[in-house]
């Protein structure tokens, strides 16, 4: 039955392609073709371009000047000599778990707003708020309030105010915890000031997560929680086995969203001077740009398809559960 | 029997106490969120001389509108907003221009690579900037320009506001045609083979049957992609190597000296930069939430 109903107007489709006058067909062409045109040439072709650089040594003073090194630039930056690679991947890591447990907060948050809340429009407002503020603003705003040595929230609650007691909680690169993998010269480990970062970065996405999932829960359709309390289901089972499932297309784009934000992490780091300890990728690729000579244009370019390799997976995923939808 | 009888004597006291219990975390939370901003304000209106000796929490003796003066003549931010305002307007009229015409043709008519732009579009938008940034500001500086378009005098696109407008309307297309074209499929197919048969061009659908439908889906991402745009602060930092070329939100990374010393200060310039999407989020707050959802779900 289905295959009659998909293939009749599927024909009729075709005929009125045909139907579609040479201005229209022109028209169409220009609609596709210049957007495209513009995305793929200043989005994929640097894209692949990082790729086919990161094999190269480059100044990136003069074009054509670029050396094919092969795999050597992925040496560099995966030997230990480099140590410059792991901490910032390491801080990367860290950013990724804690975001995912800011990722799981926020959902608590929906999942609680969601019980017919009075006033809940305003709570809404407030946790959403700082998603409009752009994170390097977040990151100026918590430097002069929470963070500052002299008389910052921070430092008052804990009593450190007095000259010499002050923590300084943006330069403090002194490390939480540190554990030694073999083969690395130095330890890696949480600096504290990173973990201070870590602070301003959960205010702005618990509110983002919340927001997205929020949307979501209030399109399941209530027939089918109803059924699950009649069945004898406590909260947590109701969530965990009725409620998460329904909400799978919505737990995609909150999960890519986390892990991107994880590696596109630049704007707060840059914004409070990168103080030490606190690198991540997306500052190393920025930093290799220039420098004394030259930049290095070709060991940029491998920590930038470091981030895509490591991105590229999710995005597949991502797309991968999106066009099986469309299909369906 | 008995069993199931005290369990429903049992649980509205029980909820209700659950429920008040709720109430005092959501506010609880919701007034450690205002803290930040709240903080900023606070601090920003009071001289820097007293809240160092008093602390940034405690009762004001005087309020001042010097932090403001200041931030806004050393952060040079009436030429900020300026650079802000050149970039933001005509890549967000660009944006919505190309990803409707895009999203158009490949949601209302079908062909074969419908699916694969989709996907390329959709998947472009996801990478992160860093990853396409060090052949593009190679491109850039292959590109020339003539510099009396611009305010460099090196007769190339890089660190010109030229620049940045492209690569925002290369990246932001991709998830405005993502969004667009979700909102356009759910408008029935017949309206526009009802102005088929009755003569009507593509382009004249176009403009005066599908775009008017959209109304509400660009309102949504007009509001969404302004604040994006104006908080962008990479593309701002790599691309214009001149500090007075970056818009406000890059030009933070200007900043120095005395930003750094006087706190009170940084409080006065963060809300300055904070208050035009503060106020767009609270005027269009409906708008804002209906753009992610539209994103986020598929239609």
């Amino acid at each position: 039955m289905s295959t009659e109903v998909t293939t009749a107007p599927r024909k009729g489709r075709r005929r009125r392609y045909s139907q579609l006058s040479r201005r229209d067909k022109i028209a169409l062409g220009l609609f596709v073709g210049v957007p495209t045109a513009v995305h793929i040439m200043f989005v994929w072709v640097p894209a692949i371009s990082t790729v086919l650089l990161s094999f190269t040594k480059w100044d990136g003073l003069k074009l054509g000047t670029w050396k094919l090194i092969g795999f050597k630039n992925y040496w560099a930056v995966f030997t230990v000599f480099d140590g410059k690679f792991f901490p910032a991947f390491f801080n990367n890591i860290i950013l990724l778990v804690f975001l995912s447990v800011c990722s799981a907060i926020g959902v608590l948050f929906a999942y609680l707003l969601d019980k017919n809340i009075r006033g809940s429009p305003i709570y809404q407002s407030i946790y959403y708020m700082p998603v409009v503020l752009s994170l390097a603003v977040v990151g100026f705003i918590w430097k002069g309030v929470m963070w500052s040595p002299r008389q910052g929230l921070f430092n008052v609650i804990l009593g450190r105010t007095a000259q010499g007691d002050q923590i300084d909680w943006v330069g403090n690169a002194e490390k939480i915890f540190t554990f030694h993998i073999p083969g690395l010269d130095a330890p890696l480990g949480l600096s504290k000031n990173f973990a201070a970062l870590l602070i301003a970065i959960a205010w702005r996405h618990i509110g983002y997560v919340m927001v997205l999932y929020l949307a979501g829960l209030k399109s399941v359709d209530p027939s089918l929680r109803e059924a699950a309390a009649i069945d004898g289901c406590n909260e947590w089972q109701a969530f965990r086995r009725v409620v998460f499932p329904v909400m799978k297309p919505i737990n995609v784009v909150v999960f890519v969203i986390t892990v991107i934000e994880a590696l596109r992490a630049f704007d707060i780091i840059f914004a409070l001077k990168k103080p030490p300890g606190t690198q991540v990728l997306g500052i190393l690729v920025r930093d290799n740009l220039v420098g004394e000579g030259g930049g290095q244009v070709g060991l940029g370019s491998t920590y930038g398809v470091v981030l895509l390799l490591l991105c590229l997976v999710f995005i597949i995923w991502y797309l991968v559960n999106n066009y099986r939808e469309n299909e369906a | 029997m008995s069993a199931h009888l005290t369990v429903v004597k049992r649980q509205p006291r029980r909820a209700k106490l659950w429920r008040i219990g709720l109430y005092v975390f959501l506010t609880a939370m919701a007034l450690l969120w205002l803290v930040p901003v709240g903080g900023a304000i606070y601090a920003s209106l009071r001289p820097y001389g007293e809240t160092q000796k008093l602390g940034l929490f405690s009762l004001p003796k005087s309020f001042t509108i010097q932090n403001y003066k200041d931030a806004w003549t050393e952060g040079g931010m009436s030429r900020a907003f300026g650079n802000t305002m050149f970039i933001v307007i005509p890549s967000l009229i660009l944006i919505l221009a190309f990803s409707s015409a895009m999203a158009f043709a490949v949601s209302r008519f079908s062909w074969r690579f419908n699916v694969t732009l989709l996907l390329i579009f959709t998947a472009g938008n996801l990478l992160p900037a860093q990853v396409i940034f060090q052949p593009l500001f190679q491109m850039f500086k292959a590109m020339p320009w003539p510099d009396f378009l611009s305010d460099t005098n090196t007769g190339d696109l890089l660190g010109t506001k030229i620049a940045v407008i492209i690569i925002h309307v290369a990246f932001q297309t991709g998830f405005c045609t993502f969004v667009l074209s979700n909102y356009m499929k759910t408008i029935p197919k017949e309206l526009g083979e009802a102005a088929m048969v009755d003569g009507a061009s593509v382009v004249r659908q176009f403009f005066q049957i599908i775009m008017p439908l959209c109304r509400p889906a660009l309102a949504a991402l007009a509001t969404l992609e302004f604040t994006w745009l104006y908080n962008d602060f990479f593309w701002g930092v790599v691309l214009l190597n001149q500090g007075a070329e970056r818009p406000i939100t890059s030009s933070i990374a200007n900043l120095g000296g005395q930003f750094f010393l006087n706190d009170n200060l940084i409080a006065a310039a963060s809300m300055i930069i904070a208050v035009p999407t503060l106020a767009v989020y609270l005027a269009l707050q409906r708008h804002f939430i209906s753009g992610l959802t539209l994103g986020a779900s598929k239609g």
